[in-house]
């Protein structure tokens, strides 16, 4: 059997998410290659030829691959399925994007959401916001599976896998580039922090949001996460969302303040190792999943956990 | 402008799923049913274009077409989709799951009779959480597509759509006819009124079956369990920032 892994990069380097995905590959049997599909990314695809376990890597570099959009990758991917049993996108907006137009090309049901792989043809999803854990039976000629990323432990940087270069896709497509807005951050990205502090709508205003988190994160090395109602409010841009519908996250230490732990929110963090939570409401669900729970207003709770932080050596 | 919105008949979000105890799927008998809050948006966003509103014109949109695949009860479902706004409904019946590729294909031939400007679906349905059925549209169809819409402006022949993506914002600009799919911050969806609720029961809903559109609904995948999933062990509440912070070294993770 040979597996596609379509890699998460940005030109100059994989992100951790494709190691983590290359692990699910392998745990498929077979042989696994890399995709770096983009533009200048010659040093994405040495870092991909890097990974363990990397049979080889393709690379197809190209205008049209800038921004890794839909039509372009469908049109590069699909016909490179004739040598392939299975393609492996990880679950980024990226991958979400892509995957199914894949699929439907090959006239193939995908798998998505992936967090457990069984062996060639069987793999575990959630459903139901996580309240339900399926397990599936893929048994079509061509496998299009869209994998959760922190469910899988990433494969490590020892490798020395050849690198190919294939043709990009010339076009014309039907959809442009026109801008984009991406959020400046010196914190660690959200999906691969090992520390994260989020923030709920008790926070009240953006200013409060950031008065209140910033330092904590700072002080944890941590990344800044949201609720929903946090994010609807604008109290956080929308790329800070953990949950069903926003980021999966799964860290070492997730700290939720003032978030009260609704289905939709738990769906995107109860995976983490130690969650702790701070909320004035000892009703809040979030108690139920929180390994430590503090019930204190997040006002005095937030500024004294910083000292005890400073004074514990941090 | 012709606008066609699929909608899905679903668990309701506010309620927790349970799992049959023999594992063999998850009990939905006595439960709430709503539409998708996604596809609600999704209806929301065209009325809008019909009205003005949102940034849209008036009458950008001339008509709304919902559609629903699903039990009979998906009846109800195009029901809220038209006391939002659209003009008249689709039921393709069909029971038991049907997966978003057999969604897709029944669509494409929906579209195909239809022949709208722009269809704008959900990015996902809270139910299978798949996030599959708009993309496989498109490249069904060979249209374009621009996914988790927080923004759509219609221009001449195409749209100009602004993406939700992993580290900010995306514009695209799309030709029409497209595929868009919409994200929680689209729009606020409306409260239908009881005069519009009324104003929808005698609103048109043609009703199908996918063998009407030649498709085979038939599960790709094999669903061989479904189960709980793992339960945390029983966390403890701590007095203390200080005994917090203790906890947290005990437990390695500062």
């Amino acid at each position: 059997m040979a597996v596609l892994v379509v890699a998460e990069h940005d030109n100059a380097s994989v992100k951790d998410a494709t190691n983590k995905v290359v692990t699910a590959a392998k745990a498929m049997g077979g042989d696994v290659d890399v995709l770096v599909a983009g533009s200048n990314a010659g040093a994405a695809a040495a870092a991909a030829a890097k990974i363990e376990g990397v049979r080889k890597v393709l690379h197809a570099d190209g205008a049209t691959l800038a921004k890794q959009m839909a039509e372009p990758l469908e049109a590069l991917i699909a016909p490179l399925m004739a040598n392939y049993d299975a393609v492996l996108f990880p679950a980024s907006t990226t991958g979400k994007n892509a995957a199914p137009r894949v699929a439907a090309k090959l006239d193939v049901m995908q798998v998505s959401g992936v967090i457990g792989v069984e062996g060639p043809d069987t793999f575990v999803r959630p459903i139901y916001a996580g309240n339900a854990i399926i397990t599936v039976k893929d048994e079509q000629p061509k496998k299009v599976l869209v994998v959760q990323p922190t469910a899988f432990k990433a494969a490590g940087n020892g490798g020395a896998a050849v690198v190919e270069t294939i043709a990009a896709p010339t076009g014309p497509f039907k959809s442009a580039f026109v801008s984009e807005e991406m959020a400046k951050s010196d914190r660690p990205e959200l999906t691969a922090a090992k520390r994260i502090v989020s923030g709920g709508r008790a926070l009240g205003s953006s200013e409060e949001f950031h008065k209140v988190l910033d330092p904590l994160a700072d002080k944890l090395g941590a990344a800044v996460g949201a609720s929903r109602a946090a994010v609807d409010a604008g109290y956080a841009p929308n790329d800070y969302q953990v949950g069903q519908t926003g980021k999966v996250v799964a860290p070492e230490l997730y700290v939720a303040i003032g978030i009260s732990g609704a289905i939709q929110h738990l769906a995107g963090m109860k995976d983490s190792k130690v969650i702790v939570a701070i909320n004035k409401d000892e009703e809040a669900p979030i108690f139920q999943v929180a390994d430590y729970g503090l019930v204190a207003d997040y006002k005095a709770a937030v500024p004294e956990l910083m000292d005890e932080l400073t004074k514990a050596g941090l | 402008m012709k606008v066609l919105v699929p909608v899905k008949r679903v668990l309701d979000y506010n309620l927790k799923v349970r799992v049959k105890p023999d594992g063999s799927g998850v009990d939905l008998s006595n439960l709430k049913m709503s539409i998708n809050p996604f596809c609600e948006i999704a209806v929301e966003e065209a009325v809008r274009m019909k009205e003005g509103g949102g940034g849209h014109a008036k009458d950008a949109a001339k008509e709304i077409v919902a559609v629903s695949i699903g039990p009979e009860q998906a009846q109800e479902t195009l029901r809220n989709a038209l006391a939002i706004g659209a003009d008249r409904g689709i039921l393709v019946k069909a029971d038991g799951e049907v997966e978003p590729l057999a969604v897709a294909k029944i669509l494409k031939a929906v579209i195909e009779a239809e022949k709208p400007d722009l269809v704008i679906l959900g990015k996902q349905a809270i139910d299978d959480d798949n996030n599959a059925t708009a993309q496989m549209l498109a490249a069904l169809l060979g249209w374009p597509q621009a996914t988790f819409a927080s923004k759509i402006v219609l221009g001449a022949g195409k749209a100009t759509v602004t993406r939700e993506v992993d580290g900010g914002l995306q514009t695209l600009d799309v030709e029409l006819p497209a595929i868009v799919s919409t994200d929680l911050r689209l729009n606020e969806p409306r409260y239908a009124s009881l005069p519009n609720i009324m104003k929808a029961k005698k609103k048109p809903i043609d009703v199908k079956t996918p063998a009407d559109f030649g498709v085979d609904t038939t599960p790709r995948l094999k669903t061989i369990k479904t189960a709980e999933p793992p339960k945390r062990a029983g966390g403890v509440k701590v007095k203390t920032t200080a005994e917090l912070v203790g906890k947290l070294k005990e437990a390695g993770v500062i």
